[in-house]
């Protein structure tokens, strides 16, 4: 440890969160008090508020410190973060990075080994109870070797960081809900941050990934306003997860007036109609994908043609197929009514042929009373 | 239990135990009758039982002059109800889905708006059927346990129904989720109440006019 | 650069498809009047409105190009301009791949963020003072 310290001194000391506010560190940068303007309006637009919060948004910006982040990542395949690194090519969304300490993340940092635990360490004692964890991945509860980070288990590393953890946001569908590994039969007993973690503020952002803007919007939440966004029942943001995919949908008139695509390349599929009959589970599903779209903006899923999965539900792999509509039973109901009649032929035929037979059986032993029974 | 897994169970194993009970049910309680039989008639036969049970089923679906004068309410109320529920459960799109899925036919659907206005029809014929029901004294002399049963267990399918396709109150998957629940208990009592008449009432209606038309009377 | 991006989809879009499109229009008005009644400014944050492909250019396209257009260079581009109505105003921000990052509609006499501003004069005048130091002596 003492060979470690020498790291602390060193080349670490950079990775600890600046001082200063937001607005002076972006000054520093050379950033224009109009491009703190364009940026608010999108960080705004990002977050799903009213235009009219802009210069509130501006204002507590400007005074925001940069909060240190640390990011763990469990059993995930890195899709989110690769989703959330997408919404750092722009000028404007990059502001949002520069505006926080990431101190921790081990896709993205430079460091390895030693100096990446340690600088993980180091972020967590010396930002003790002010740091934001950012969770993305499920938490293997069954054999703790499923899954570990240098040598220590996901549930020790979380329980540990989560401590001193401001607030904790579970990133992507596993570490909110648990996601594929917990999907059935759940071979590595697979569970979400909010069942380990019960004395922390979690924000859950699920989605397989979450649209990348969403990230980025609740953390520019989080350093806008200081607290957490409102969250729903599930305690996702409802600026982002307040309405269903179908509420919001551009197809939804085709849905109401019940043009439906009946394949992937028939009329109504060319035609852009509705895709609920395609297994689409945008009734059911609540995320902004509808309008705040991907890439940049240029479409979404059912925009594409595809129906939506619902992958920012809890156990949307379960969901009986992402092909089978909403409205359709997940079993195989045919064969279930098929064996129930022939079953109930043979048990009402049996009990026909019982009741058949207690009649004769009544009719046989019926004795007539005669003159002679009654003088008796 | 999330919402999610409440509509899984819902679709999946709900739903199983929903369709052997109402099958099974239904089945053996029309070969219970059907096996029954009946003692040969001795009598010669003066006319068809055939065509004459058949007509009947037709003739006795439309009310005659005094019974409607007397039931104006009942009968027109409750056929409203009937043929207003009957749209929006099989020309609902993703209802005609669900029969697609099971019995492998389809059909084409009406618009979400047609449907929505029957479904509005046959909750309000239901509301007055059960204030009918509940004020005309002759009624509600009749009325037992079983028929307040009965008419809430058809009332909720039709009313989550409607929640669920305005999506009001709950969170989506919460609403789907109890309109199938409802459906399930539906099909689940349904063998073993007056719902039976959806099946029986075919039969009764043909034997009354089968027994006049073996004798050869008017029925 | 042009105000109206080119269709990059497939799919038709109807003329009706999401109903969006002449509410929107109506919201502009109402919010016209009201900015010549009391003064008040609005924005319309055109990235929140479900809109089907198109519809977002058919909007752009109805409100027209005006007198006014003026590019900006902060943190990549970003638009405005006047539309046909005066007072409508289009705004819109492009990161620096062009792709547009956010666009609303300003119903204003002039968008704040063309305007200079203080804090960015008072950064001017300290450079121009510096640069007046260094060149006396």
């Amino acid at each position: 440890m003492t060979k470690d310290l020498n790291l602390k001194n060193g080349s670490l000391t950079e990775i600890s969160p600046e001082k200063g506010t937001l607005g002076e560190t972006l000054r520093k940068q050379g950033v224009s008090r109009r491009s703190f303007m364009k940026f608010c309006a999108t960080t705004a637009s990002m977050m799903a508020l009213p235009p009219a919060m802009i210069p509130s948004i501006a204002k507590a910006l400007e005074n925001a410190r940069r909060p240190s982040v640390i990011w763990l990542s469990f059993q995930e395949c890195t899709g989110c973060t690769e989703s959330l690194t997408r919404a750092h090519t722009s000028t404007v969304e990059s502001l949002i990075f520069d505006s926080i300490s990431l101190d921790y993340h081990h896709t993205l940092q430079a460091a390895a080994g030693h100096g990446a635990e340690l600088a993980r360490e180091v972020a967590m004692e010396e930002n003790y109870g002010n740091y934001l964890l950012v969770v993305d991945g499920s938490i293997p509860l069954d054999n703790p070797g499923y899954s570990t980070i240098a040598g220590i288990s996901n549930l020790d590393m979380l329980n540990e960081a989560a401590k001193g953890a401001a607030a904790i946001i579970a990133v992507g569908t596993c570490a909110t809900y648990g996601g594929i590994p917990h999907a059935n039969p759940n071979p590595t007993g697979a569970v979400s941050v909010k069942d380990i973690i019960k004395d922390k503020p979690i924000i859950n952002v699920p989605g397989c990934p979450p649209i990348p803007v969403v990230i980025t919007g609740v953390l520019a939440h989080f350093l806008t306003f200081g607290s957490l966004p409102e969250l729903d029942h599930i305690g996702r943001p409802k600026a982002f997860y307040g309405q269903s995919i179908h509420d919001r949908c551009y197809r939804r008139p085709f849905y109401d007036k019940g043009q439906f695509a009946e394949t992937f390349d028939d009329e109504g599929a060319k035609k852009g109609w509705c895709l609920f009959k395609l297994g689409c589970k945008g009734p059911t599903t609540y995320n902004a994908c509808a309008t705040t779209k991907w890439n940049n903006g240029t479409s979404f899923p059912i925009e594409s043609g595809h129906p939506c999965i619902g992958c920012s539900e809890p156990d949307f792999w379960d969901g009986g197929g992402f092909y089978k509509a909403l409205s359709m039973p997940t079993d195989n109901l045919t064969q279930t009514l098929k064996y129930a009649a022939a079953g109930a032929v043979a048990a009402g035929v049996t009990v026909g042929v019982m009741n058949r037979s207690k009649k004769n059986t009544s009719n046989k032993i019926h004795v007539k009373t005669t003159l002679e029974d009654l003088e008796k | 239990m999330t919402e999610i897994e409440l509509l899984s169970w819902a679709r999946g194993p709900g739903l199983q135990i929903a369709t052997i009970v109402f099958v099974a049910g239904v089945v053996i309680r029309i070969l219970e009758i059907l096996l029954l039989g009946r003692k040969a008639n001795l009598a010669e036969a003066k006319g068809s039982e055939m065509s004459n049970g058949l007509r009947t089923i037709v003739t006795r679906t439309i009310p005659d002059k005094t019974t409607f004068k007397r039931s104006s309410v009942t009968i027109v109320s409750g056929y409203v109800f009937h043929i207003a529920m009957f749209i929006p459960l099989f020309f609902f799109a993703p209802h005609i889905l669900f029969f697609k899925d099971v019995i492998g036919v389809s059909w084409p659907s009406l618009p979400g708006a047609v449907v929505d206005a029957f479904a509005v029809i046959s909750i309000i014929a239901m509301i007055a059927v059960l204030i009918n029901r509940l004020t005309n004294r002759v009624m509600r002399y009749l009325t037992n346990f079983e028929d307040l049963l009965v008419w809430l267990l058809t009332f909720l399918p039709l009313i989550t129904g409607y929640f669920a396709f305005h999506r009001i109150g709950l969170t989506a998957p919460s609403l789907l989720a109890i309109h199938l629940l409802s459906v399930e208990v539906l099909l689940i009592v349904f063998p073993f109440t007056k719902l039976m008449h959806t099946f029986t009432l075919f039969l009764a209606r043909w034997y009354n006019g089968a027994i006049s038309g073996y004798r050869g009377v008017a029925s | 650069m042009s105000t109206v991006n080119s269709p990059r989809f497939n799919i038709q879009a109807g003329s009706e498809l999401t109903r969006n499109v002449e509410p929107l229009l109506h919201e502009i008005r109402h919010a016209l009047q009201t900015f010549l009644d009391t003064g008040e400014t609005s924005i319309i944050d055109l990235r929140s409105i479900p809109l089907a492909p198109g519809e977002e250019d058919s909007i752009i396209n109805t409100l027209g190009q005006g007198e006014v257009q003026a590019l900006l260079d902060v943190l990549g581009p970003s638009e405005i301009y006047e539309t046909k109505y005066a007072g409508v105003w289009i705004v819109t921000h492009y990161n620096d791949d062009d792709n547009i990052i956010s666009r609303f509609v300003e119903i204003t006499d002039s968008p704040d963020v063309l305007k200079s501003q203080r804090e960015d004069v008072v950064d001017a005048l300290n450079a121009l003072v510096t640069e007046l130091g260094t060149d006396k002596t």
